[in-house]
């Protein structure tokens, strides 16, 4: 009896580990598949100087995170708050965050 | 031999043990398998798309250089690229024209593109896959767009840009000068920013601070800073992404403590009747060190390949309703699976190891106890 669940465990854990290897071979024949795709984008950012993916197209400060200012989220009204739901994944970018590049100070 | 025979007869054992108490530890299972399956996903995406990032806007361009006025993006005079390229060091300055349209037929928000040659002419546009799919337009078909003095342009797409470049031209249309002018009402002599190539790749910074001494209501973004943003919003230490750890890690210190914080009355019987019938404390630690690594590994393994398939071949249709926000048009781009043996490694440190301490200590201090007195407890 033992021995037939060891055999059922150890056969389940080898398809486990089966997967698992596959699992980044796949990702390692995959990175090779999409480099034309990568390199596809690549030329793309540099023939139409873009800065930013396209992850995020409702609100324009997170569809460009690093072109945007710190005003632009809380435009709306005096006090106003942001509003958008992506604004609560994106972070300000990090030279943002230096008060000096914000505002255009010295 | 032996001693694998002993190991063997130990796991059919724990095996034993384990299934004495099905349902308990099935739902263990469940939720040990969920809990990793949560984090690999969190990791796994964000590491494919911070390094696509880098990958890909490696090519972007070395500094962007915007005009402020009261803290706000305003356009650039043309007479900008002629001081800038006047820098020693500068090798060309290309102004750039692009901006926002909000389609309120679709209500999607489109990026619109000058592109530094288009070969369509005006009246013409090439349009992301996303747009083609949100306004339902192919080769040929018709875009209007309403002009600032709300007049309607009717431009004719003359191609779609291809899916696999989604991740960076979804939402994009690329449109020609007289049009993108005409439509914004931006006059000539007037840019929406500049972007500068350095012939120094060391000298950015330099530049970038020259460029702001020479135009006080400028601001440089050099490529590295791009990059860097991309680093932050993708970070686990910051934002959604910490939440989301967070949660599956409290969950599963919740989890761990109630294994840890004692056995139950069965439990603690078993190893009583263990020792009573001659079973050493090392051999009771043995057990049970088997019976959280057959709990750990396969929840571990189980829990990695389903969050690699949910990743790479789902496109994480469990984050996108959180990603999508209020996005009418959400670019489909399949990530490419940069996955490496150090987010395997923390994500076994985050989850196993707990797990397996959580497992052996109370089943230690109950097998240093007197087996009569656990037995009766």
């Amino acid at each position: 009896m033992n021995d037939k669940k060891f055999q059922i465990f150890m056969g389940y854990l080898l398809l486990n580990l089966i997967c698992f290897v596959l699992m980044f071979a796949h990702a390692a024949y995959s990175r090779r598949e999409m480099r034309p795709a990568l390199a596809e984008k690549s030329v793309m950012v540099k023939e139409y100087s873009l800065t930013d993916l396209c992850l995020f197209t409702d609100a324009r400060y997170t569809r460009h995170p690093s072109m945007a200012d710190l005003n632009t989220p809380f435009q709306d009204y005096p006090l106003s708050f942001e509003h958008f739901p992506s604004g609560s994944l994106v972070p300000p970018p990090p030279h943002l965050m230096s008060l000096s590049m914000a505002y255009g100070l010295d | 031999m032996a001693w694998i025979r002993r190991q063997r007869n130990f796991i059919g054992l724990t095996l034993n043990f384990l299934m004495r108490r099905k349902g308990k530890n099935a739902a263990l299972f469940l939720v040990y398998t969920m809990v990793v399956f949560l984090l690999s996903s969190v990791l796994f995406f964000t590491h494919a798309v911070k390094k696509e990032a880098s990958l890909v806007l490696a090519d972007a361009p070395e500094i962007i250089v915007q005009r402020l006025i009261a803290g706000r993006q305003d356009l650039m005079p043309e007479q900008a690229v002629d001081k800038i390229r006047a820098i020693t060091g500068v090798d060309s300055v290309r102004g750039r024209l692009w901006g926002y349209y909000y389609d309120p037929v679709f209500r999607a928000n489109y990026t619109l593109v000058v592109p530094p040659e288009f070969n369509y002419g005006a009246g013409n546009l090439v349009v992301g896959k996303g747009v083609s799919r949100s306004s339902i337009v192919s080769e040929g078909g018709i875009i209007p767009l309403k002009t600032t003095e709300g007049k309607i342009v009717t431009l004719t797409v003359q191609e779609i840009l291809s899916t696999e470049s989604e991740l960076v031209s979804s939402d994009m249309i690329l449109i020609s000068e007289p049009d993108f002018r005409n439509i914004f009402g931006i006059r000539n002599g007037l840019l929406t920013d500049l972007a500068v190539t350095v012939r120094n790749p060391k000298e950015i910074s330099t530049i970038a601070n020259k460029i702001k001494k020479i135009l006080p209501d400028s601001r440089p973004i050099t490529r590295s800073e791009i990059l860097r943003t991309y680093d932050a919003i993708f970070n686990w230490r910051g934002g959604i992404i910490l939440l989301i750890l967070s949660v599956c890690v409290i969950a599963f210190m919740i989890f761990s403590w109630d294994k840890a914080a004692g056995l139950s009355a069965g439990e603690k019987k078993e190893i009583g009747i263990l020792k009573a019938t001659g079973w050493e404390t090392s051999d009771v630690i043995l057990l049970k060190f088997w019976e959280g690594i057959v709990m750990s590994l396969t929840s571990f393994l189980g829990g990695m390949v389903l969050a690699y398939l949910h990743v790479f071949f789902t496109a994480s249709i469990l984050f996108s309703p959180v990603l999508k926000g209020w996005s009418v048009l959400y670019p489909e781009f399949r990530l490419v699976p940069f996955i490496d043996a150090y987010q395997v490694t923390t994500v076994f440190c985050l989850t196993v190891l707990p797990y397996t301490a959580a497992t052996i200590i109370p089943a230690w201090k109950a097998a240093n106890t007197d087996p009569d007195a656990v037995m009766r407890a």
